[in-house]
């Protein structure tokens, strides 16, 4: 398999950050209440992530090993910095909805993780793609908690009104723990089965010989 | 007084860091196997998140805004928990090497524990909900800083004994096992803590 396919399909699905990892889990809790604010934390993390693999992945042959972890917060903390005031001037909208999240996207364990385990040790370009499908895994992991609660907290979805029913506790952190506990266990479910499903196929090679042997 | 209670009533249960504002999930989740390790995590977040928020609030307050670098906040922020946690991690091992045993790994962790940053974030925000017409001060943020470690403390210590008595129950599905099994056992207890929702000071 390509190099670059490898690493998309591990950080959207083998390695999904929110998922398979359970990285990141305050933002996620935070921001799942409603889709829009889920999907914005999304993307914002997508860019920070991004950018901070590429930085890191471009200076790593420059920052001492004993001093890693203080030079890659700052570098994170900066673009956070920046972020932040990206939005609150172009996206008002979204940066209230982040809140106080949005600072704390510094202390995001996905990041730096991504830099420690990944970045350091990869080129530039490698890491960008690293970067944006970590990001894209976290992005639809949230998304879909997202529209599941905010469906079931208020019967909308990304704030348009779907049916007028609503429960209330999927609107809080009980129903946003719930939500996400219960996702965890089906997507574990599904990677599993899969895992199952191929290593089977594997043992078996689907012929007409099995086949015939499997039903008698 | 008032404000006093207030803030103790907020920080402890009705806006509890873990169960309404969802700060500090990873050792929630992470430390809380054992009611030991997680009365131990507890102690170690509430004196950082008190010293971080002693030092941050009056650096902000009384400096950065004056000279108007608060736009810097985040860095100076991450650097001062950063700091002060190795130091209190240095203290702790001259002073009580058995304290410092029995918290020594959680104390590093500290540093990218979101409800440090959170509750410095926090108090140079707006606490009007909270405190109400009281001017804010350090010693208030302070005050704010150590309940609200007593309040994660106090959910650390539930969800623990919750996930061991969970243990004696057999062997779990292996999907359920875990995390999800312990993110339902945290929407029991969030639903819970609704219940202090209703305090009205």
């Amino acid at each position: 398999m390509n190099k670059y396919a490898k690493i998309t399909l591990d950080g959207i699905l083998f390695q999904n950050p929110t998922f398979m990892l359970v990285l990141g889990t305050c933002p996620t809790l935070a921001m799942i209440h409603s889709a829009s604010s889920a999907f914005g934390m999304g993307l914002t993390v997508i860019v920070i992530l991004t950018l901070s693999n590429v930085i890191i992945s471009a200076l790593r042959k420059l920052i001492p090993n004993q001093v890693r972890i203080p030079a890659y917060i700052v570098i994170i903390a900066t673009l956070v910095t920046l972020a932040r005031m990206v939005l609150e001037k172009f996206v008002p909208d979204l940066y209230d909805s982040l809140g106080s999240f949005l600072a704390l996207i510094v202390v995001n364990c996905i990041i730096l993780g991504r830099a420690e385990a990944f970045a350091n040790k990869h080129t530039v370009a490698e890491s960008a793609v690293d970067g944006v499908a970590t990001g894209i895994g976290f992005t639809l992991a949230l998304t879909v908690m997202g529209i599941i609660c905010e469906f079931l907290g208020s019967g909308s979805i990304f704030g348009a009104k779907i049916m007028e029913f609503k429960i209330g506790a999927f609107a809080t952190p009980a129903g946003s723990f719930l939500v996400y506990g219960i996702c965890i266990a089906l997507f574990v479910y599904i990677m599993d089965s899969i895992e199952r499903f191929r290593r089977e196929r594997k043992n078996r090679p689907l012929t007409r010989e099995s086949l015939v042997q499997e039903v008698a | 007084m008032g404000t006093f209670i207030a803030i103790v009533l907020a920080a402890v249960l009705t806006q509890n860091f873990i169960t309404v504002k969802t700060y500090g999930i990873c050792p929630f989740l992470g430390v809380s196997k054992k009611t030991n390790s997680a009365i131990g995590m507890g102690i170690a977040v509430t004196l950082v998140m008190a010293i971080a928020t002693a030092v941050t609030y009056p650096l902000y307050e009384y400096v950065m805004v004056p000279l108007g670098i608060d736009f810097l906040e985040i860095i100076f922020f991450i650097f001062i928990i950063a700091a002060l946690v190795q130091m209190i991690e240095q203290i702790i091992k001259k002073l009580s090497p058995s304290l410092y045993k029995a918290m020594g790994i959680y104390l590093p962790l500290i540093t990218t524990n979101c409800a440090v940053l959170g509750v410095c974030e926090l108090v140079i925000g707006d606490m009007s909900s909270i405190i109400g017409e009281a001017a804010m001060n350090t010693g208030w943020a302070v005050l704010y800083a150590v309940f609200a470690g007593v309040g994660f403390t106090l959910v650390m210590v539930i969800m623990s004994g919750l996930r061991e008595k969970l243990n004696n129950y057999g062997e779990m599905p292996k999907a359920i096992k875990g995390f999800p099994i312990a993110m339902i056992t945290a929407s029991i207890i969030c639903m819970a803590f609704t219940v202090f929702s209703y305090i009205q000071l």
